[in-house]
């Protein structure tokens, strides 16, 4: 895997494309992301890039953090985390990773916490189509149905097979959307804008990197 | 800078400066731009100003026109490079924001009342931004 960068979701809005198409964008504004610590095989028994991102109060912080981020030479930051790669040697500490880091990269993953929805039903949680509106179904249009039997094989021995989807909470959890198009770079503004939307509500932190895999369209895309 | 500040910061370049004032009710010419091939043409659409919805960059139009005693509405962004100009044509006097009523209406009252009142908001045409 290559490098992860961190960036704040700004909001959503359009573009005009050359063709005079609009098309909906996502503006990701990326924090300063500095390499606060190199992981080495030796002392941590593997290989990684600590950034940290997102400026704070030092009374915000600990001692220990402001410490830590002391010796990368940055101010205190709200956030730390690490991607893994085979060969750090590309990174020192106190580097600041930007947008010049997306240089020829057509394709992101965009990483964020979805937003929370509560305690849910299996027709929104999981799209099962729930009962007949009519053809005297009373009171449980709604309902999953049927959840196991006491002879079948989706739950053996009567009683409900582990994970068989159900109601229940819903949303605020990772979610990865792959192969996001960048539409466009603002390079003076560290900011991105991708197209589609981006997991999360407006204000928080999302993670990009280079798309991982792009589904075969898209690679015809990035070839040609 | 704020979060909305940021989006408009973007969009601004895409926003139209030269518009007319387009005032619901208004007879208005929309020249598109159509793509046939390898041509482009510009289609002139005629038709009632119907609609205005949306702010800034999202603000989207709708024109009614009668064409073979069939109702056509069509819908725009008002800013999309599509659409390569704007004419009012007639100004039309209306009291409400969306002129949704022109559908059920068949005939004469089809017609809006030429404005005349309230045309001082205007201070000459296609300069402002619309009447207030």
């Amino acid at each position: 895997m290559s490098f992860v960068i961190a960036g704040k979701k700004i909001g959503m809005t359009r573009v005009f494309s050359e063709t005079n198409q609009s098309i909906p964008v996502t503006v990701i504004e990326l924090f300063d992301n500095v390499v606060t610590q190199l992981r080495s095989a030796e002392k941590d028994g593997y290989t990684a890039v600590q950034v940290g991102y997102d400026e704070v109060k030092p009374r915000r912080s600990t001692m220990s953090m402001i410490a830590h981020d002391h010796k990368a030479g940055t101010t205190p930051k709200r956030h730390h985390s690490e991607f893994r790669i085979a060969d750090t040697s590309e990174y020192t500490v106190g580097d600041s990773l930007g947008v010049d880091k997306l240089d020829g990269v057509h394709f992101v993953d965009v990483i964020g916490t979805s937003k929370g929805k509560g305690f849910q039903g299996g027709m929104k949680r999981h799209g099962f189509k729930g009962q007949q509106a009519t053809h005297g179904v009373e009171r449980k249009h709604r309902s999953p149905g049927s959840i196991a039997g006491h002879g079948s094989n989706a739950g053996k021995s009567g009683r409900p097979k582990k994970g068989k989807k159900m109601s229940g909470h819903m949303g605020d959890e990772r979610v990865t959307m792959r192969s996001l198009d960048v539409i466009r770079v603002v390079a003076d503004k560290n900011m991105v804008l991708v197209k589609g939307p981006v997991p999360g509500a407006n204000g928080s932190v999302v993670l990009m990197r280079p798309a991982v895999r792009l589904y075969r369209s898209k690679a015809a895309k990035a070839a040609g | 800078m704020g979060r909305q500040q940021i989006l408009e910061d973007i969009n601004k370049d895409a926003l139209k400066t030269d518009l007319p004032t387009l005032s619901i009710g208004d007879t208005i010419n929309v020249h598109a731009r159509i793509v046939e091939g390898e041509k482009e043409r510009i289609q002139v659409f005629q038709g009632v100003l119907m609609c205005r919805r949306g702010r800034g960059i999202n603000e989207t139009i709708t024109v009614r026109r009668i064409v073979d005693d069939i109702g056509v509405e069509r819908t725009w962004p008002l800013h999309s490079p599509i659409i390569a100009k704007f004419e009012v044509v007639r100004r039309g006097d209306s009291r409400r924001a969306k002129l949704y009523f022109l559908r059920d209406r068949v005939g004469k009252s089809r017609r809006l009342r030429d404005r005349r009142r309230k045309m001082h908001h205007i201070a000459g045409e296609g300069t402002t931004q619309g009447r207030k």
